[in-house]
């Protein structure tokens, strides 16, 4: 790539502020995403301090109830929209360009223009904490009728979500076009690296779910401002409507938010497992499987607001069908590793407890997916606690994983594989400390977004409170390790970086990355990532 | 697909109304032809009376009896009251629910209240007849047929 290199000299980026409000640059932009998400992630993890707090101890402490649903609501918002789907849109800004290729994303100015929307996005949303009537708080499914008692935020709040949807789907459309139109000769669909497949499925339920949600939304805001009935049933709407339109964009709104972490992980264990991942076509049509069926199982979130019991029956073995391409992938992750030469530096440590903490998640997703069960489960500290284990150490651990993998390729340096490890194994300690007493205050009936509980609940919300905090300070670990290594602090990364990795971008770009790459894209017509045994 | 979020609507308007899915047909909705049914006298159905009203309107609504023992096939009237406590007139729409489900489809009502709007003076009490039957091809396993009913502020004209 010594053209790249050439090249760099007399094209480098604009200095100054101007270079991040016009770069079109994949990279530019993949950074711009991701240092975003992590400030989302630092706001909402205040947010959810702030629960926390409050439920440290039985009794009224710090804040008024109203206030307290507020944070549920918009811790919710912002990690989901804010944190982690940012994040995987800058991993595939920075990433789908180097792993297919590509000179950069299809779509540079409308990528730019899908970045830039975010922060208008959330400072509207952040603004409605200062606003008459108070932030939203009535939960981030926004149910009505409760949503529509929301003050002078309401119109805020759609908008915002109406701009993030914006913003999903531009990022979506450019993954597409890149992953179809740009691809380097040779480079075919089934050669490309997981995580470039798993994010073009993703794409594809984003442009499928987001306008639903859109839609959705706009019902609330006619329904509170211009006089329509969609939801109230004076008029001849229902309530239960909207949840059922809610959870149609909200159910595989999930699987966008995993399926990338699916495809981060099935790097990452290959590289530190030194043999090419067991099953890659499986992987492909699992991840697939998983997408289609996403869409017809909505209404397993709404098992007791009163269905009938075809339809109970029916969203009860649909939902319980995913876990079998999930089941593949595990395995496939498993098989993997097995007889491989296995080492465990960080990247490979936050993967396998992705895998193992997952699963956790998944299994208590398991137990919600039974209709009579869930009767128990409905809206208590279970399902936050199931949802939190494949968030958290599911999504957000891939996230971390894929930082610490990527990280000395983007800049060049090899960040501090002893802070990286100190990072993972007080994140782990401290997330199940965090959050899994939560099953038992689940199943002995605390319900969810509640400010108050009774006195048999306080041992265990004592311990998820003492997790929580520490989980937060844990992460100025990695605050630490990612600032200085972008300062090149620490040992220079090889180009490779990892010992065997495969992937165009070990095996044929240098460390750091040069700001353009691949301008003349490369025959790969020879190249074979993942042969067959 | 935005398009489609709005389709689900009327989609869903139709799924209610094949099903009867949350006591929402045209059953439960409109007058109903009763001429055909014959009282079925060798089963008793209990039906009960749920009343509420909205938080937007300043009513009070209730019914004399909490539930009633009838054969299906009988034709029952049952009187429910209302009070408006404002002190100008307000118009309520009352919205019926059927539950169970399944039930809905063979509930059928000649006379109800909640077939048009109803417009009340300041401070005005007024009986509403609601005139019903049970449909004797109820399914054997429904033996309690719970009505209920919530006045709303009728929505604005316009």
């Amino acid at each position: 790539m010594s053209h790249a290199e050439a090249h760099d000299h007399h094209h480098g980026p604009e200095p100054g502020f101007m270079r991040w409000l016009k770069t079109t640059n994949h990279k530019d932009l993949g950074a711009l995403y991701l240092m975003f998400s992590l400030a989302m992630f630092i706001v909402g993890g205040l947010m959810s301090l702030v629960i926390r707090a409050e439920l440290f101890t039985p009794g009224m402490q710090f804040v008024d109830p109203q206030f307290f649903n507020s944070m549920t609501t918009m811790h919710a918002l912002f990690m989901i929209f804010g944190g982690v789907m940012p994040a995987f849109t800058g991993l595939s800004n920075y990433l789908i360009p180097i792993q297919l290729g590509a000179p950069d994303m299809a779509l540079p100015r409308i990528n730019n223009m899908g970045f830039w929307i975010l922060p208008i996005a959330f400072g509207m949303l952040l603004s409605t904490l200062f606003m008459e009537g108070g932030a939203p708080a009535g939960g981030w499914t926004l149910y009505p009728p409760l949503s529509m008692q929301t003050g002078d935020a309401m119109p805020f709040l759609v908008f915002s979500i109406h701009l993030m949807g914006i913003s999903s789907i531009t990022g979506a459309i450019n993954v597409i076009v890149t992953i179809l139109n740009l691809r380097a000769p040779g480079m075919d669909l089934m050669k490309m690296p997981l995580f470039c497949w798993t994010w073009l499925i993703t794409a594809f339920l984003l442009i499928a779910v987001m306008p639903v949600l859109a839609g959705a939304v706009t019902m609330l805001l006619t329904d509170k401002y211009f006089g329509t009935t969609f939801f109230a049933a004076a008029g001849g709407g229902d309530p239960v409507m909207f949840q059922h339109i809610f959870w149609f964009f909200g159910h595989p709104e999930v699987y966008i938010m995993i399926l990338p972490a699916f495809g981060v992980v099935s790097q990452i264990i290959p590289t530190f497992a030194r043999k090419t991942l067991f099953g890659y076509s499986s992987m492909v049509y699992a991840t697939a499987a998983i997408a289609l069926a996403s869409v017809i199982v909505w209404a397993h979130h709404m098992f007791a607001v009163g269905l009938p019991v075809a339809a109970e029956l029916f969203f009860m073995f649909a939902a319980k069908m995913i876990s079998v391409p999930t089941g593949v992938k595990v395995f496939n992750w498993v098989a993997t590793m097995w007889r491989g030469s296995m080492t465990f530096e960080t990247p490979m440590l936050f993967s396998l407890g992705f895998v193992i903490l997952f699963t956790i998640g998944g299994f208590s997703g398991l137990m919600l997916a039974m209709t009579p069960v869930d009767f128990q489960y409905h809206d208590s500290y279970f399902v936050v606690a199931h949802f939190h284990y494949v968030l958290v150490p599911g999504a957000v651990f891939s996230l971390f994983a894929a930082v610490y993998y990527w990280l000395p390729k983007w800049t060049g340096t090899m960040y501090n594989e002893k802070l990286g490890k100190l990072h993972f194994w007080l994140s782990t300690i401290f997330i199940n400390v965090l959050f899994f007493p939560q099953h038992f205050l689940g199943l002995a009936g605390m319900p969810r977004r509640i400010p108050d509980y009774s006195l048999q609940f306080a041992e265990f919300n004592f311990m998820s409170s003492v997790g929580a905090f520490a989980f937060f300070i844990t992460q100025f670990i990695f605050l630490y390790n990612l600032i200085t290594t972008c300062r090149g602090k620490w040992e220079k990364a090889t180009d490779q970086v990892w010992e065997g990795a495969k992937g165009v971008e070990w095996e044929m770009l240098p460390s750091p990355l040069p700001y353009h790459t691949f301008e003349q894209q490369p025959d790969l017509s020879d190249y074979e990532p993942h042969p067959t045994h | 697909m935005f398009a489609f979020g709005y389709a689900l609507v009327p989609l869903y308007d139709l799924v209610c109304e094949i099903t009867g899915y949350n006591g929402r047909n045209s059953a439960t909705t409109t007058v109903a032809d009763v001429s055909s049914f014959e009282p079925d006298v060798s089963r008793t159905v209990k039906v009960e009376f749920v009343t509420s009203v909205g938080t937007d309107l300043p009513w009070k609504f209730w019914t004399t009896s909490n539930s009633i023992q009838l054969h299906p096939g009988e034709m029952t009237t049952v009187q429910f009251y209302a009070t408006n406590k404002a002190t100008e007139a307000r118009i309520g729409q009352a919205i019926p629910g059927v539950s169970p489900t399944v039930a809905s489809k063979y509930f059928r009502k000649t006379e109800c209240f909640c077939f048009n709007e109803q417009p009340f003076e300041a401070g005005q009490t007024r009986e509403m007849p609601v005139t019903f039957l049970v449909d004797p091809a109820l399914p054997d396993d429904v033996d309690t047929i719970t009505l209920s009913y919530t006045f709303f502020k009728a929505p604005d004209k316009g």
